[in-house]
C-alpha cells in the first residue's frame, strides 16, 4: 500500500500529511513539557527562602552545550535546504554535524555533568542546629547583607560510607568555597567558573542534619525537577540523534535516488522536531542553570 | 518554500530554483548567529544584578521568549505557514496556558510561605 500525500498536498488541508502529523505531535509535546514546567514554577514559588538552590549547576558548560543545539539547528536546516537543491554531498555533511552535536551533547550530559552531580554532597542543617555551624553559613552576614537565609552545607563528602552506615554518626565534608568563607562577599553570588572543592573539612554530625543527600533527585525538589527535565529532554535528543543516523545512513540515499523530495520532506519534520528539541532547551538553561 | 519543479533538467531554472534557497540559507545562518549572541547576553546579564530575583527572572524569559519566537519563525517556518498549521498551535497555546493559570489557582490555595 501506498502512503498518500507524502509529498503532493492534500486538497483540504493544503499540505502533504507528515506535515500536519508532526505539528500535532509537537503540539502534545507542549503539553507534556508545559506540564513538567509548571510543575517547576509551583515547587519553587513555594520553596521556603534559602531552600531553592541557586548557583549549583555548570554554567560554562551549560552555555557550550546551549551553543551545540543552537548550532545542530542550524545545520539540520543546512541539511534541508541542501535536500532541496539535490546536493546530497553536502546532506550528508550537514547531517552528518548534526548527528555529531546530539551526540556531544548526550555525552557532556551524561558522561560529565550528571556524575558531578552523584558526586556533589549536601546536608541540610536543622533549625535548631544552625547556629552551631555559623562559621559555615554565615547567616548573621547573610540577613546584614539581604541574601536568602543559608540552610545547607555542600562539598564532597569523604566518608561516603556514612550516608548508609548508622553507626558512623558524622559527615566529614571538604568544603565548597561559599561554605569555606561564608562572609567573603565574593562568594554572595555564584561564580561563572564554578569553584573547586575546598582543603577545608568540616564535621556535621548526623543528629544536627534535617537531611543529606548527594546531588540526586531526592536531595531537593530543585534536583527532581532537574533530572526529570533534563532527562526526559535528553531522551527527545537521542530520539532524534537516531532519526537523523537513520536518514544519514546508505538506506536514505536509495530513498534520495528514487524519490529526493520525500527525503527532503522527512527531513523537514524530522527537523521541526529538533528545533522543538532546542526550543525547549532554551528554557530550561536559564530556568535551572542561571537563575 | 515551494517544492522545486523537480530539479531541473534545464540549469538556467536550477540556477535560479537554487538561488531562491542560497537567500534562505543566509537568513538561517544570521539566525543562528543571533541565537548565539543572544545565549551570550543571556548568561551575561544573570550576573547583573537587577534588584530583585524576580526580576532578574523575568528578563531572562523575556530574552529566552525572543529566542524561541526566532527558532519557531524561521527555523520552524512559522512565519509563512498555513493556516491549519496555526490553528493547531493556537489550540495549543490555549491549553497550555491554561494549564499555567492552573497552577496559579492552585498557588493561591496555600498561602503558606508568603
Amino acid at each position: 500500500m501506498e502512503i498518500p500525500y507524502t509529498i503532493s498536498t492534500r486538497p483540504d488541508t493544503g499540505l502533504w500529511n507528515a506535515k500536519v502529523g508532526i505539528w500535532l505531535f509537537l503540539a502534545s509535546e507542549v503539553m507534556l513539557f508545559g506540564g513538567l514546567f509548571s510543575a517547576y514554577i509551583f515547587l519553587r514559588l513555594d520553596a521556603p527562602p534559602g531552600i531553592w538552590p541557586h548557583g549549583l549547576l555548570n554554567v560554562p558548560v551549560g552555555t557550550m552545550n546551549t551553543a551545540i543545539l543552537i548550532m545542530s539547528s542550524v545545520t539540520v536546516v543546512l541539511a534541508w535546504a541542501s535536500l532541496k537543491m539535490r546536493r546530497y554531498r553536502a546532506y550528508w555533511w550537514y547531517m552528518l554535524a548534526t548527528i555529531s552535536c546530539g551526540v556531544i551533547f548526550l555525552v557532556v550530559k551524561l558522561a560529565y555533568e550528571w556524575p558531578q552531580k552523584f558526586d556533589h554532597f549536601g546536608a541540610y542543617i536543622k533549625p535548631e542546629a544552625l547556629g552551631k555551624y555559623e562559621q559555615y553559613l554565615g547567616n548573621e552576614y547573610a540577613a546584614a547583607k539581604g541574601l536568602p537565609p543559608r540552610l545547607e552545607i555542600t562539598g564532597h563528602l569523604h566518608n561516603r560510607a556514612a550516608l548508609n552506615d548508622p553507626k558512623i554518626k558524622e559527615y566529614e565534608v571538604a568544603l565548597d568555597p561559599l561554605n569555606a568563607e561564608p562572609t567573603n562577599p565574593a562568594m554572595d553570588r555564584p561564580h561563572f567558573f564554578p569553584l573547586p572543592f575546598t582543603d577545608k573539612i568540616a564535621t556535621l554530625e548526623k543528629e544536627d542534619v534535617e537531611r543529606a543527600t548527594m546531588f540526586l533527585p531526592t536531595h531537593s525538589a530543585y534536583f527532581a525537577s532537574y533530572f526529570t527535565i533534563t532527562g526526559l529532554h535528553g531522551m527527545h535528543v537521542l530520539g532524534g540523534v537516531l532519526v537523523f543516523i537513520y536518514m544519514w545512513l546508505p538506506v536514505s540515499k536509495k530513498l534520495y535516488q528514487r524519490n529526493p523530495e520525500h527525503l527532503a520532506n522527512r527531513v523537514e519534520v524530522s527537523g521541526l522536531f529538533w528545533h522543538f528539541v532546542d526550543l525547549i532547551w532554551i528554557f530550561v538553561f536559564p530556568l535551572f542553570y542561571l537563575l | 518554500m515551494n517544492n522545486p519543479p523537480d530539479i531541473s533538467q534545464d540549469p538556467k531554472e536550477y540556477e535560479e530554483y537554487a538561488h531562491g534557497i542560497q537567500k534562505h540559507v543566509r537568513g538561517y545562518l544570521m539566525v543562528g548567529a543571533l541565537l548565539l549572541t543572544f545565549t551570550a547576553v543571556t548568561v551575561a546579564l544573570s550576573y547583573v544584578d537587577f534588584g530583585t530575583r524576580k526580576a532578574n527572572i523575568g528578563i531572562a524569559m523575556l530574552v529566552a521568549t525572543l529566542k524561541a519566537g526566532a527558532v519557531a519563525a524561521v527555523f520552524m517556518h512559522l512565519a509563512a505557514e498555513k493556516r491549519l498549521i496555526y490553528r493547531i498551535l493556537i489550540f495549543t497555546g490555549f491549553f497550555v496556558l491554561g494549564l499555567f493559570w492552573l497552577i496559579f489557582l492552585a498557588w493561591y490555595d496555600y498561602p503558606v510561605f508568603r
